[in-house]
């Protein structure tokens, strides 16, 4: 716990390996992030990234190594699972809002009904942030009554609800139609630049470049590059970032 | 001349055959309400992330959803106690209150699968949703997964009611004096010729008429349900 805090690292993987089956879909990753820090994991299909945001918050157990978030051990077993959602936020790329609850319901049920903060303050706090995310007058419909990307940004005003230190986006914006994804981005971009830490997973490569510190790039289970964004974009030294952003470039 | 006396006969007997099909009404509510909360519990089992009591689960839904009815209501009538004391009272168990308990084994089973068909047609992103949000897996399916089901099994458990109470009249081969066995009476008292087939007639439009609309509501309600 005390080494995590000393090399200033908020969250933290250590050699992480994890199998589908006889399938090795993480085989060694390290990664650290400093609180405040953007971080944005690229790379090919398949190669991972889901499976690494889904590690951090326990969502996906591994068979090898540790992650730490702050002070809370995910990889232990008898984690404070209740602790560790508290901390750790997640964007899905599907939303993932919950059909039958009003907007207002979606963003603030959690924080009131698991970590027992009281109505009235957390009703106020989710307002705000739907205000924040240009939703204020949409707090009384229901998901289905929304355009996705609105969807999308009442998901991200819900995980800020939860007040975590880190929240991890999951290709928040390869779901939506092309026309909303720049207010999605723009919504992601003010989060980070609110101080949040952030763990993005993306397809969208100019935003990687202008709203991280940080570049991962994986493939086939491993980190195989990192750097920051303009070195990395610039210079990409392994032959196969090479090759993968010529492709997506 | 003699269609006015077959339909004064037939009227004569209808408050008997009518009584009986309310004994049939009785037992259709009685098992569904017992058949709905046993199949609660066996739909959930089957879900359930122990291992054994999933294999249980699934082994019992299985087993009396593919029996055939009467089986299961043979075995209900011939396993059960006839009577049962309590603190020095003897109870008598009325044939019809065991038939109902058989009707009510292959009603849970078969709402089993309603329950864990609709729990399987949520996308499993709202799972992972409220767990990311720190629900534990029992409030999830409480407070997220099952408000989205109702609506879903709403239309499939009119329907199995609605095959239910067509099933009833298998209690009268087992005794109970219900409107099918009423029926039977009432045409072996009639020396009438021609009598049978209009009294038989007169009972296929009872459960009919009860019956029908209950398929109608359950299919409109499938079509509402669907396009929202
Ligand atoms: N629950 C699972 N069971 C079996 N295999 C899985 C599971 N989850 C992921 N995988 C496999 O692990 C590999 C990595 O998946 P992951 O979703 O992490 O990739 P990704 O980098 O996020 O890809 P994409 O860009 O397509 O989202 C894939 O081959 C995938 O099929
Ligand atoms: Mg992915």
């Amino acid at each position: 716990m005390r080494s995590a805090t000393q090399d200033g690292a908020l969250v933290s993987l250590r050699g992480v390996r994890k199998a589908f089956g006889s399938i090795e879909v993480l085989r060694g990753v390290d990664l650290n992030v400093a609180k405040g820090q953007v971080v944005a994991i690229i790379g090919p299909s398949g190669s991972g990234k889901s499976t690494i945001l889904r590690t951090i918050n326990g969502l996906t157990p591994v068979d090898h190594g540790v992650i730490t978030v702050g002070d809370i051990t995910v990889t232990d077993p008898r984690v404070d699972k209740v602790a560790l959602r508290h901390r750790v936020g997640m964007v899905f790329q599907q939303y993932n809002l919950f059909p039958h609850k009003t907007v207002l319901e979606n963003v603030a049920m959690a924080p009131i009904q698991v970590l027992g903060e009281p109505r009235r303050q957390v009703e106020e706090r989710a307002k705000d942030l739907l205000a924040g995310m240009r939703l204020p007058e949409k707090a009384l419909s229901y998901p289905g009554e929304l355009s996705g990307g609105q969807q999308q940004r009442v998901a991200i005003a819900r995980a800020l609800c939860m007040q975590p230190e880190v929240i991890l986006f999951d290709e928040v914006t390869a779901a939506l139609d092309p026309e909303m994804v720049k207010e999605v981005l723009s919504a992601v971009r003010k989060v980070a630049e609110d101080g949040m830490t952030c763990i993005l997973v993306t397809h969208e490569m100019r935003f990687a470049r202008e709203a991280a510190n940080r570049i991962y790039f994986t493939d086939k289970g491993v980190i195989v590059e990192q750097g920051e964004p303009k070195a990395f974009f610039e210079n990409p030294r392994d032959p196969r970032t090479i090759e993968f952003l010529d492709k997506v470039l | 001349m003699s269609e006015t006396t077959i339909l004064t006969d037939i009227f004569r007997w209808l408050p008997f055959v009518l009584w009986g099909f309310a004994l049939n009404i009785l037992m259709s509510i009685l098992a569904i309400m017992l058949g709905t909360a046993a199949g609660v519990f066996l739909g959930f089992g089957q879900i359930s992330h122990v291992r054994l009591i999933g294999r249980i689960s699934r082994l019992a839904t299985q087993l009396f959803r593919n029996a055939p009815w009467l089986v299961l209501l043979f075995y209900c009538i011939f396993l059960m106690p006839y009577s049962f004391t309590v603190s020095g009272v003897t109870y008598n168990v009325p044939s019809w209150l065991r038939a109902t308990l058989g009707f009510s084994v292959p009603v849970a089973a078969n709402f089993s699968e309603i329950v864990r068909g609709a729990i399987g047609s949520i996308p499993k992103g709202q799972w992972e949703a409220a767990e990311v949000l720190g629900y534990t897996r029992t409030v999830t399916l409480f407070r997220i997964i099952l408000p989205q089901c109702v609506t879903r099994m709403l239309p499939p458990w009119m329907n199995l009611y609605a095959l239910l109470i067509t099933a009833t009249p298998l209690a009268s081969i087992v005794g109970v004096d219900e409107a099918l066995a009423r029926t039977q009476a009432a045409v072996q008292s009639e020396v009438q010729p021609g009598f049978l087939i209009p009294m038989y007639l007169t009972l296929l439009t009872m459960f009919f008429l009860y019956a029908y609309p209950i398929s109608r509501v359950s299919a409109a309600l499938e079509r509402r349900f669907q396009t929202v």
